[in-house]
Formats: C-alpha cells, structure tokens, sequence
C-alpha cells in the first residue's frame, strides 16, 4: 500500500484495525480524541465494536470483560485518564489479559495542561497499580513507529497473556506524518483456549479472576508471574542505538525527544563533536545491556526528557556509576529545542572537543 | 491572489494542511503591501494552530486574532470577539483560518452575514494524500457536507498533496488529477496547487490554477 498522511491517533486507529482489534472501549480526552473518533466511525464498518463508556474506570473494566473472553480489545486515553485505570490495569495483569493500551502523555500532575509530556514513565514502567506487576511498554518516536508498536503490540499482548502499553506522548498523537502499512508476517500464537468463550458442556469452565484465598496459590502464582516477566526482559528488548562504543557524549532519550536528540547529534557532529544515541523502544523490558557498550571514560550520558529526570533512573541502574550522568528536561507542556540539547552537550564536553 | 475576493475562507478535511496554507498566503498577502489580518477560527485542533505562530506573523505586520483566551493549552473552542473587526473593516484583507471537517466549519455560522456572493472565496483544502480524501466521491462528500454546515459555497480548490518535507513532484501531480476530476464534477476551479518551493519550481507549464510555493512554518526542524 501506498504511503498516506495521517495524524498519530487516527493511525494508532488504523493499525488497531489492521491488527484485527474489534473491540474499543474508552472515554474522551485530549490530546488523543482522535482514537476513539476513529474507531466509533470505523470499528462499525468491520463488524466491531465501540462503547464510549461513562468513565475511564468503566471503560477498562469493559476491557477486562473483552479480554477475558478472548476478543483483541484497546483502550486509549492520556495520563490523568491512565491514571483512573491503574486499578484495571493491574487486574488486567493479575488475571493475564491481553490488551493494548494507549496513553498519549500530557503535562501533570493532577489535570495538568493538554501540550505534550513524558512524565508518566514511572507509572508505566514500575507498574501504576498495586501489586508486583509489570506492563510491557512500547515508546514509538514517530507515525510509522506508532503503527507498526501498535500492530506488534497485539501480538505481544497475546503471546505473553500480559497489558501491552503504548506510551506516547501528545505530541506523536497530534502530529501529521507519512505511514505505510506494510505486509507482515504471521506470527504463530498460543491459542485462547483459556478465554471464557463457553464450554458447551465439553469442558470444565475457563475462570478468569485475580483473586488468591491462599497465600501459597498467591506466591506460586506472582513466581510464575515474575517469570514471565523475566522472559520478556530476555527476548523483548527492543532498542535503538547510534555511535554508541565511540562517543564521547552519549544522549538517552525516547519518543518525540528522541528525535530532537537527533537533529541535536547531526548539528554537533558538524562541528566535530562525538555524540551517540540510546533510544530505547522497550522502556520495560529496558535495554540496560545496551549503555554496557560506553567507553569507560566517556565524558556523560545525557538523559533528555519531557519530565523532570525519570528514565534517568534506568540509565543509573545500568551504568551503575560507571559513567558521569546529566539530564535535561523541560516540563508542562514545553517541547525542549534542538539548540538546548546542543548547548547542554557543550557544557558536558567543557570546552574541549 | 489579488484578484480573490477581500474575505477568504480556508477550509478541509483536517491534517490537509490549510493551516500551513493560510499561514503562507497571509505572509505572502503582507509582503505585497497589504494590511492582512489572518483569523484562527480552529476549535477542532489544539496543536499546530496559527495562532501558535502570532509573534512570527505579527513580524510581518499580519494581525492575528484567536481564541478569546490567551493561552496556549486551552481545550475551550472559545472564540474572540475580535473577529468581527476584519470582517467588518474593509481596509482589512481577511484570511479565515477555519478548523477541519464539518465540525470545524460550524463556527462559520455566525458570520454567516458577511458570506454575501462575491464578497467572499471560500477555498477547499485537498490533500490526496489523506485516506478520507483519495477519492473523487470522498472529496465531494466533505465538500458539500462542509458547505452545509458552513452555509457558504466553496468557489476554488487548492490542490495541497503533499508528504511533508518527503512530497514529489508525483504527489502534487496525482494531486492535481483528483483536483481536476472534483473541479469538473462540481463546476469549481482549481484556484492554487501549493507545494514546497523546491517542489513548486519544478512543476509543469499549464495546470489549471496558480502554482503557490510554500515555506513549512507551522513544522519544526526535527519534524518529518
């Protein structure tokens, strides 16, 4: 197919379709409206189903009833919507439910503003809701990175029996940009045969439940969890990385702020500077792995981010002193410049090049 | 673009760029020596609006008038009342930057007074490129449903296909043949095909409408 423009939430639409998602349940907020505008205009034309439900605590729980009996289902809202459905969210993890949801960040805490932030990247990756639960999460930097996250995430959802979150920011949701929607290959799947689709009077009844009465089913359950856990932070790891063994400036950064990190790298490499880029795709499982590549005497990993330092966490985790770290963040709303990063580079190398 | 009427009015399918284009032939208009005032009628987008680029048009003696309040996060489709000066003060070239889809258009309505035929252009958007407007029925579709609602007719058609900084010479070409296919449906004229002016340079003598070159003001440097 042809590449056509289209706005990051209306392709996070179109590939949910693609990926053969039927089901959509969520309630209105800016800056991604235009998800659930898509589907309640699509979803009908190919047999699905959307319900913009009275709440977003409604509307997770409605997933929670998809899921369960074997349906591909999405949700979609940004932060303080994400944050009324943490308590779904780690139900939907307690219960193995595949699902993707979409959270297109906005500026916090509380209502905040509706202008692009990444500030909810510890409520994804540490697990929003109570309990020792991990979402695999999925942080695309651009239109087509959206479409093909979004597509691969259902998969995800399903091979691991696990919430697959697609953290955005308002910013890749708002913006115009060419997507193509390419032929891909069938992955081989478990099959549902866990989904509460009727017995027939053939087999003992599927029951889909959180709840442990014993304290000894509860741990083997949460080890088989944590093992699962464990599986995706070996096979699921998805990062990209540039220069990285020879530079002497690292950048780390995500989503829309990786992409400004770009444009900062090739302004400084045309003055000479050695610059290199993590970007992680996967925030958890997280590429630690990857920052093993540094130099041991690189002057710094610059950590860049639209919050106020909280991948910056992971970076120390995997650099675990190794390497001087720096960050630099704006909030609220605010959108860092290329020229910003370039300068805070600058100062890290202190003069000499 | 001297010879369009003193009101004129943008509209399309949203993500078309009528946005870009309004703010292009705003500039254009002041660089010529008029008095310019471009309208952000937008309530359907709340990024990448013109308003968004006030100090930058204001430079270049353009007057700019947008939401009722001044902020730049505001989900309120509030309106100034403001917008009555350049629709009622005819020193004024006035651009009406209109928000996208039917339901974008609505705000037209209360102007509907100063719609009077041949005091105004209303100008169509068309994006090929743009999955809801490929096709010639599609493009009618959103042209009548917009007119509806905006209760004003469309008088040209600017074929503005485009892929970003990524657009062919191909793109605004198979652009143009849906253009003129929707022009000859509908009896309206291909008025503008805009393009990038390193784009815009090399398209063929002899297509309907004025070749329109255009700067990306409303994208940033790290932007596609």
């Amino acid at each position: 197919m042809a590449k056509v423009l289209m706005k990051g939430n209306e392709a996070v639409g179109a590939a949910a379709i693609e990926a053969g998602c039927r089901f959509f349940f969520g309630y209105p907020i800016t800056p991604q409206n235009e998800i659930p505008e898509y589907m309640s205009r699509e979803l009908p034309k190919v047999g699905g189903m959307f319900v913009q439900a009275e709440s977003e605590i409604a509307a997770i729980n409605m997933v929670y009833g998809a899921a369960g009996a074997g349906a591909r289902v999405m949700t979609s809202s940004s932060s303080p919507g994400i944050s009324l459905k943490q308590e779904g969210i780690s139900y939907l993890a307690g219960a193995e439910l595949p699902c993707v949801i979409v959270n297109m960040m906005r500026g916090g805490p509380g209502l905040g503003g509706i202008q692009p932030s990444q500030t909810d990247y510890f409520q994804a990756t540490r697990g929003g809701g109570n309990g020792d639960y991990r979402v695999l999460v999925l942080a695309p930097s651009d239109v087509q990175e959206l479409v093909d996250l979004v597509i691969e995430g259902f998969d995800l959802a399903d091979e691991y029996r696990n919430p697959v979150m697609i953290l955005g920011d308002g910013m890749i949701g708002q913006m115009m940009e060419p997507v193509e929607f390419k032929e891909r290959e069938k992955r081989e799947l478990p099959p549902k045969d866990w989904a509460t689709t009727g017995t027939n009077g053939k087999r003992k009844p599927n029951i889909i439940n959180s709840l442990y009465l014993n304290a000894e089913d509860l741990e083997k359950h949460n080890t088989y969890l944590q093992n699962k856990y464990n599986k995706m932070r070996e096979k699921e790891v998805r990062v990209e990385s540039y220069n990285v063994e020879d530079a002497d400036v690292v950048i780390s950064a995500y989503g829309t702020t990786a992409r400004i990190a770009k444009t900062a790298i090739s302004k400084l490499e045309k003055e000479g500077y050695k610059v290199g880029l993590i970007r992680p795709i996967s925030l958890f499982p997280y590429p630690y792995d990857e920052f093993n590549k540094i130099k041991d005497d690189c002057k710094g990993v610059l950590t860049v981010e639209m919050n106020t330092g909280q991948m910056l966490d992971d970076v120390r985790i995997a650099l675990n002193g190794r390497v001087p770290t720096y960050f630099y963040g704006r909030t609220g709303g605010m959108v860092p410049t290329p020229e910003e990063i370039v300068n805070k580079v600058k100062e890290i190398y202190g003069g000499a090049k | 673009m001297l010879t369009d009427k003193r009101i004129r009015i943008i509209i399309g399918h949203y993500g078309s760029g009528k946005t870009e284009f309004s703010v292009n032939y705003a500039v254009k208009l002041a660089s010529l020596g008029k008095k310019v005032a471009l309208v952000d009628l937008d309530v359907v987008n709340l990024y990448f609006r013109s308003r968004e680029k006030a100090k930058f048009l204001e430079g270049n003696g353009i007057k700019v008038i947008g939401g009722a309040i001044k902020a730049s996060a505001v989900d309120i489709p509030s309106i100034s009342s403001e917008v009555l000066t350049p629709l009622q003060d005819e020193s004024y070239e006035t651009v009406l930057d209109v928000g996208g889809d039917p339901a974008g258009a609505r705000t037209l309505g209360r102007y509907k007074s100063f719609f009077i035929e041949g005091n105004y252009d209303m100008f169509f958007v068309l994006n090929a490129n743009r999955p809801e407007t490929q096709t010639v029925e599609k493009a009618k579709e959103y042209i009548l449903k917009i007119q509806d609602v905006a209760r004003a007719k469309v008088t040209g058609i600017i074929n503005n296909t485009h892929l970003l900084k990524r657009t062919t010479v191909e793109d605004v070409l198979k652009g143009y043949d849906l253009a003129k296919k929707v022009s000859m449906e509908t009896d309206i004229p291909i008025k503008y095909n805009s393009a990038l002016e390193s784009i815009a340079s090399q398209l063929p003598l002899g297509l309907d409408g004025n070749i329109f070159p255009i700067n990306l003001y409303m994208r940033e440097e790290w932007m596609l």
